[in-house]
C-alpha cells in the first residue's frame, strides 16, 4: 500500500497535498480505495462551492458501500475533477493521481497543522485494523 | 447451464397464446374514434409466445427462487425465520380480507380488537406505553419516531438539530434522520464494538434530539452501557430511539423501555414471523413512552368498556403516516404468531437464537476471525482477515456458500468490520441444518489454503456464474431493448 511522503492525511483517509498559492487538492487514500473495492460512483462539490473541516463534501459509493468524504480543510471549492465523475474506476486506479477530487482555496492556512504526516497516517491504520 | 433466453427472445412472429373468436361486429378505424396521437401501430419488441411457452418460462424461472422455505438463508439482521403456515391462514379468514377500511367501527370490532391487543403486546414486550401500527417497514417506523421527536420539540418552541449515531448502525437510520430534517453525529463504538457512556456524554447537549442506536446492535452484542448512555440523553433533554431490528435476541428476557428507551419499531417481519419482502408486506410499528404518545400517527384504536373504537381527534398528531390502518393482515400474522407463541414460547425463541448464533461462532472461530470474539446475541460477525493471505475475499466465500446450498450470509456490514462475514441463523432451524453450514464454511475455508482458485470462480453450480457487480453499477442495463444495438 502506498503513501506519499509529501502529502499530508486525515484519519477519514483523505489525503491533501499543499500548492504554493494557498490552494489544496484533495482526494482519497490508496488504503480507502482498497477498502471500498471497486467505486461505482461520486459525487462532488460545485466549483465555488464552500468546504467546512469534517464535513461531508461529496460522496463516493463502491459495491459494498456508500461513504461521506470529509473535507480535510474549511475554504473554498476552485476546481472539481469532473473526469472521476464519468470514469469512477480511476479512484481505484491511481488514487494519488488521475483521481484528485477537489481542489480548495484556504480559509484557515493553520488547519494544515492539524493533519497527519505519511508515518502517523500508517501508524493510525496499522492500529485500526 | 439451462438455457436462460428472455421472453422476448423465445418470440416467434404471429405464435399466440389465445385465439380470439371471428369478430361478429362490423369493423372500425381506430382513427375514427380515438385521436391520432393515442394509436400506436406496433408494440415494438412485444414478445409472440403461445400458453405453454410463456408457462414453461415462467414456472422455469419461479424454480429458481431461494427463499427460507427452500434452504438455510442466515442473512445477518434480517432475522429470517421461518413464517408458520397456520398463520397465513388465519391472515386469509374471510373475516378478515372481506373487510373494507371504510367499513363502520361498529361493523369491524373484530379487528380493531385485534389491533388494539397487539398493541398492547408489542407494548408489554418492548417496555413501551402507547403504539402506532400504521408504519409499513421498519424504516418508516423510525421516520414516523423521528418525526414524532420533531413534532415533541416544536410544541415546546424548540428545534433541535441534530442526532447521535453509532458507526455500527443500520444505512436506515442516518437516511431516516436525513428524511426527518436532522443532521447525524456519528459516534464510534469502542474497541468492545459498544457505545461509551464517556462518548454519549462528549456528543450529547441540548441542540440535539437524542440517540438512535440498535440493541443488540449489529455486531450482535448487548450494549451494555444502555442504562447510563439514556440517562446521560435524559439528562440533556433528549431521547433515546432503539432500532427494533434486532428485537429477536430479547423478546420476554429484557424490555427496552426499562433499559431507558423512549422509541423503539417493531418489524414485524422479522421478529414476528411475517414474510418479508415479496413474500408479503412489511410492517414497522412503533411504540413509544407514554409523553410521546401525543404525537403518534392517527387513527390509534382506543377501548371504551366492551366497545373499541377509531381516535382520530388527536390535535398534536403528526397526522397519518400511511393510508388507513397499516398493512392490517401483516399484523393478523404477526398476532396469530404472538398469541401462539405465549409469554414463554417468545422467550425461548430468543434463547435459542442467541445460542445458535453462539453455537455458530464457537464452532467457527478457528477457522474464521472473530472482531469481536466476546459472547454475541442472536448473530455473530467474521471477517476475512486468515483468508486475506490466500487472496481470497469475503464475497468469494459468499459466492462459494451459494454451491454448497446455503444463501450467504449478509457481507461487508457492518462496515466497521473489514470484510465483515454477519450470520443470523435464527431459532427455527434444526442443529442438523446449523451442523451442515458449519461443515460448509469449514470446508471453504480449507478450499481457501488448498484451492483458492476455486473459490474465485463461484458459483459453479447456481443457475448464474459471477456477475460483474462492478459494471452493473457503472453502466445498468436496467430492461431489455428490442434493438441489438443496445450496447
Amino acid at each position: 500500500m502506498d503513501f506519499p511522503r509529501d502529502l499530508k492525511y486525515t484519519k477519514e483517509h483523505e489525503w491533501v497535498r499543499e500548492e504554493d498559492d494557498n490552494t489544496v487538492v484533495v482526494g482519497i487514500t490508496d488504503y480507502a480505495q482498497d477498502s471500498l473495492g471497486d467505486v461505482v460512483y461520486v459525487e462532488l462539490p460545485q466549483e465555488g462551492g464552500s468546504v467546512t473541516k469534517n464535513e461531508p463534501f461529496g460522496v463516493v459509493e463502491s459495491v459494498k458501500a456508500v461513504s461521506d468524504l470529509y473535507s480535510p480543510v474549511t475554504g473554498t471549492v476552485v476546481e472539481v475533477n469532473d473526469a472521476i465523475i464519468d470514469s469512477p474506476e480511476a479512484i481505484n486506479e491511481d488514487p494519488y493521481g488521475d483521481a484528485w477530487m477537489i481542489k480548495v482555496e484556504l480559509a484557515s492556512p493553520e488547519e494544515l497543522g492539524d493533519l497527519l504526516t505519511a508515518e502517523e497516517y500508517q501508524n493510525y491504520i496499522e492500529e485500526e485494523k | 447451464m439451462k438455457e436462460r433466453r428472455l421472453v422476448f427472445e423465445k418470440s416467434r412472429k404471429g405464435r399466440v397464446a389465445v385465439a380470439p373468436p371471428v369478430v361478429d361486429v362490423p369493423h372500425v378505424e381506430p382513427r375514427e374514434l380515438i385521436p391520432e396521437e393515442l394509436i400506436r401501430e406496433d408494440i415494438e419488441g412485444f414478445p409472440e409466445l403461445s400458453e405453454l411457452d410463456v408457462i414453461r418460462h415462467y414456472t422455469g424461472l419461479a424454480t429458481l427462487n431461494f427463499g427460507v422455505d427452500t434452504g438455510f438463508y442466515p442473512l445477518g439482521s434480517c432475522t429470517m425465520k421461518y413464517n408458520p403456515r397456520i398463520d397465513e391462514d388465519v391472515a386469509a379468514l374471510e373475516g378478515f380480507t372481506m373487510l373494507h377500511p371504510y367499513q363502520p367501527e361498529e361493523c369491524c370490532q373484530g379487528a380493531l380488537r385485534l389491533m388494539h391487543e397487539l398493541s398492547t403486546y408489542l407494548c408489554e414486550i418492548g417496555g413501551m406505553d402507547a403504539l402506532t401500527l400504521q408504519p409499513s417497514a421498519g424504516a418508516q417506523g423510525e421516520l414516523c419516531g423521528l418525526l414524532v421527536l420533531v413534532a415533541y420539540f416544536r410544541d415546546r418552541g424548540s428545534k433541535r438539530k441534530k442526532i447521535i449515531i453509532p458507526d455500527t448502525a443500520h444505512g436506515t437510520n442516518p437516511a431516516s434522520s436525513a428524511l426527518a430534517g436532522f443532521s447525524v453525529v456519528e459516534i464510534g463504538s469502542s474497541k468492545n464494538g459498544i457505545i461509551e457512556p464517556a462518548d454519549v456524554e462528549r456528543l450529547m447537549d441540548e441542540d440535539t434530539a437524542g440517540i438512535m442506536l440498535t440493541n443488540p446492535n449489529t455486531l450482535g452484542l448487548f450494549e451494555e452501557n444502555i442504562k447510563e448512555i439514556a440517562s446521560i440523553v435524559h439528562s440533556k433533554g433528549g431521547f433515546v430511539y432503539c432500532d427494533g431490528a434486532n428485537l429477536n435476541a430479547l423478546m420476554g428476557i429484557a424490555r427496552l423501555g426499562e433499559m431507558g428507551v423512549d422509541l423503539v419499531q417493531f418489524n414485524l417481519h422479522k421478529t414476528f414471523a411475517t414474510p418479508h419482502g415479496g413474500g408479503g408486506p412489511g410492517s414497522g410499528p412503533l411504540g413509544v413512552k407514554r409523553e410521546l404518545a401525543p404525537y403518534l400517527p392517527v387513527p390509534w384504536v382506543e377501548k371504551e368498556g366492551s366497545r373499541y373504537r377509531l381516535v382520530t381527534d388527536a390535535p398534536k398528531s403528526i397526522g397519518r403516516c400511511r393510508a388507513f390502518y397499516g398493512n392490517f393482515l401483516v399484523m393478523v400474522k404477526a398476532y396469530a404468531y404472538i398469541r401462539r407463541m405465549g409469554r414463554e414460547g417468545l422467550k425461548e425463541a430468543s434463547k435459542m437464537a442467541i445460542l445458535n448464533a453462539n453455537y455458530i461462532k464457537e464452532r467457527l472461530k478457528e477457522d474464521f476471525h472473530l472482531p469481536y470474539p466476546q459472547t454475541c446475541m442472536h448473530e455473530c460477525v467474521f471477517s476475512d482477515r486468515y483468508q486475506q493471505a490466500h487472496g481470497v475475499t469475503t464475497m468469494d466465500m459468499a459466492k462459494r456458500l451459494m454451491d454448497y446450498g446455503f444463501h450467504p450470509p449478509t457481507v461487508y456490514f457492518p462496515l466497521v468490520v473489514r470484510g465483515a462475514i454477519m450470520v443470523e441463523p435464527t431459532e427455527t432451524e434444526s442443529p442438523e441444518t446449523i451442523d451442515s453450514f458449519i461443515e460448509a464454511m469449514k470446508s471453504i475455508a480449507r478450499e481457501v489454503r488448498e484451492s483458492p482458485d476455486v473459490l474465485k470462480g463461484a458459483p459453479h453450480n447456481a443457475p448464474v456464474k459471477r456477475v460483474d457487480e462492478v459494471m452493473a453499477s457503472r453502466r445498468p442495463r436496467v430492461r431489455w431493448q428490442p434493438f441489438s444495438d443496445n450496447g
